[in-house]
């Protein structure tokens, strides 16, 4: 399919139309991701965030559509590449920034940094370190739903390379034959770290391992957050009848598996053709085409994320680090 | 009071903890109408039925993930894994999700849920059958490891372990399900770190934990004929341990046999002598403090073979006598 006859799919028979609102929500919230990750990416080359970090640029559409499906009640798990599901399901960016710096101010008291911000009051239940790590939380986290009479979800963001790790396998047949409301969605952005799926997969998509389990797969457009959008909100609906669904929004990072990643193992052209497709610059045309925004309009918007996001490197350049005096907090409750 | 067994006592717990709390729940492998492989859970599928007694499939990390994943957001499961061997396969649920995830969020999450699961050798079950991983699990700070010696604080452990905010981890003893003993009527609480004196003496102390309880008690009783007065000491939480307890248990006797039976290297008994030996115990000592683990091998078949795997009554008493030699007091 052409991105028009995509684009065409999307707002097409028996789907909801989407109002200017929610997109243009959509549209700030991918550039917070976007600015939010080339902020970091400075920093890192400035010393001033240690450790790793997963840059999320070019797969800001999967998140973004993903959770604006979600109400806030609705819970999810993330990844190490978690940042752009954390500003899709709405976290404060200034606590986030905090967090990245090691700040007291941070989600996580300056204690979690990138691979660990989780902000239970709005739905997001972590992000993880551990490749395939959320699988079974999610599971867990979709019982309580079940168990307390909850009408929401789970969403449970994972990635290609997480599909071939067991908890995956044991996650899906455990939501499956309890009947679990739990979104699967694969980011499939086809590198495993520098292998591609190629060779660490014998299937084309991620999507048909979804049979094995007796649920449905489902592919989805990764770049395109309208169609994103669709398919988790369709999805929400049919995993509250039916117990989990797979779906697999095919994607690609722009930037290495993590810092220290100096990215031999893909070619400058392949990279390049990504970034013709880029997500956000393909909403933005969506947008201006439909006649939904003026480009007026959009300007002012992508001069108002960046000013949240100067806002987010200020309050986090302002505050303290964490006293010496609370490195034994919170080990136990 | 009434005589029940461990494994019954371990039950009743779970039971009058679900009928007080409609977030408490049990999951695992064959605990719904099989009743447990231990028959540990019998009778609680018929009273709460398939909802909150939840047979799972064979998926050790999704039982232990799910029980995390539940804790987290609201619920206060009770994990089972069949054998304690099988742990491993839930490791990352357990040491690198359950276990961090209230200090890595900045203290925003509690992970109540409780993972039982019978650990220990003795029937015959071979090397993947048998193992005392207690260690592993206390090496992970923000666990906490319960191996209770009795039924009576079997289930006062497990009422607390159920009611803790954090992720415990709860190792039955195998060889003691059927054990009886006296268990009080209805509710009652033990803390978790707190050690209990399971026999007073004044001459040496053995501190040891679980399934040795019982040989370490009897062998007490036939060295006191012979006029050596042991106290036994029996953490019953080896984290947080109730360091105190044993520290002055240690100063009254001057002599200290750890007994357990984990593998001795690297074993939790490593921790209390080096506990002991860096207080002020060190001062009171009149010889140097004594481990009695396992041997270093996986748990042999062969029933003799299987016996002397682990301190054996006959092993205990010798390395007591050695001990009473070793001082000046003797």
């Amino acid at each position: 399919m052409t991105e028009k006859e995509l684009d065409a799919a999307q707002q097409g028979k028996g789907q909801e139309t989407l109002s200017k609102e929610l997109l243009e929500d959509m549209y700030i919230k991918m550039l917070h991701t976007r600015l939010f990750e080339e902020k970091v990416a400075y920093f890192f080359s400035m010393g001033m965030v240690h450790g790793t970090t997963h840059l999320y640029v070019g797969e800001e559409a999967s998140a973004v559509g993903a959770c604006s499906a979600l109400e806030v009640e609705d819970l999810i798990t993330s990844t190490h590449r978690g940042h752009g599901h954390c500003i899709g399901k709405g976290i404060d960016l200034n606590k986030m920034m905090a967090e990245l710096l090691g700040k007291e101010t941070g989600y996580c008291k300056g204690k979690g940094g990138s691979m660990h911000i989780a902000d239970l009051t709005r739905g997001n239940i972590g992000a993880n370190g551990v490749v395939g790590g959320g699988h079974a939380i999610s599971v867990g986290a979709a019982l309580t739903l079940r168990m307390k009479k909850q009408d929401n979800v789970v969403l449970c963001f994972f990635g290609d390379g997480a599909s071939n790790e067991g908890s995956f396998h044991e996650a899906l047949n455990l939501a499956s034959v309890w009947k679990l409301p739990v979104i699967f969605l694969c980011e499939n952005n086809l590198y495993g770290m520098s292998v591609p799926v190629s060779k660490s997969m014998n299937v084309q998509d991620v999507a048909v391992r979804a049979a094995a389990y007796g649920i449905e797969g489902r592919v989805v457009d990764g770049n395109d957050a309208i169609a994103v959008y669709h398919a988790v909100k369709e999805a929400k609906e049919y995993v509250k009848e039916n117990g989990p669904i797979l779906i697999e929004a095919k994607t690609y990072r722009w930037l290495g598996h993590s810092k220290s990643d100096a990215n031999v193992y893909r070619t400058k052209e392949e990279i390049a053709s990504w970034k013709e497709k880029c997500p956000i610059k393909r909403l933005r045309k969506y947008l201006e085409e439909a006649g939904i925004s003026t480009a007026e309009e959009l300007d002012s918007i992508e001069k108002q994320a960046k000013e949240d996001i100067d806002k987010a490197v200020e309050f986090a350049q302002n505050s303290p680090y964490p006293s010496l005096d609370t490195i034994m907090d919170d080990v136990y409750a | 009071m009434s005589e029940i067994t461990y494994a019954q006592a371990i039950k009743e717990a779970m039971s009058e903890e679900m009928r007080r709390d409609e977030n408490v729940f049990l999951m695992g492998e064959d605990v719904g109408l099989y009743g447990g492989a231990f028959g540990v859970s019998v009778g609680m599928f018929e009273e709460f039925g398939e909802e909150r007694v939840r047979d799972t499939p064979i998926s050790e990390a999704v039982i232990a993930g799910a029980a995390a994943g539940a804790a987290v957001t609201g619920m206060r499961p009770i994990a089972e894994i069949m054998f304690s061997d099988f742990t491993t396969i839930s490791m990352d649920q357990l040491v690198n999700q359950a276990a961090k995830m209230r200090y890595m969020f900045g203290g925003k999450a509690k992970v109540p849920m409780v993972l039982r699961t019978p650990g220990g050798s003795g029937t015959g079950a071979a090397a993947q059958h048998s193992q005392s991983l207690e260690a592993w699990f206390c090496h992970v700070p923000g666990l906490k490891v319960v191996i209770p010696s009795t039924p009576y604080d079997a289930k006062g452990l497990l009422k607390a372990a159920i009611r803790d905010d954090n992720p415990v981890i709860f190792i039955e003893q195998k060889l003691l399900y059927r054990r009886k003993g006296e268990v009080p009527e209805g509710d009652y609480i033990i803390e978790l770190g707190k050690a209990d004196v399971k026999r007073e003496g004044k001459d040496v102390t053995i501190i040891s934990y679980g399934r040795m309880i019982p040989p370490c008690l009897k062998v007490a009783e036939e060295l006191a004929a012979e006029g050596i007065d042991v106290e036994v000491v029996d953490p019953r939480t080896l984290l947080p341990l109730d360091k105190d307890t044993l520290i002055q248990s240690a100063k009254k006797t001057g002599r200290v046999l750890i007994v357990h039976e984990a593998v001795q290297t690297g074993g939790f008994g490593g921790e209390i002598a080096a506990v002991l030996a860096d207080s002020e115990a060190f001062y009171y000592l009149d010889a140097p403090i004594k481990r009695l683990g396992g041997l270093d091998i996986p748990i042999p078949y062969c029933p003799e073979l299987e016996k002397n795997a682990v301190p054996t009554e006959e092993k205990i008493k010798e390395a007591i006598k050695t001990l009473m030699k070793g001082s000046a007091k003797a």
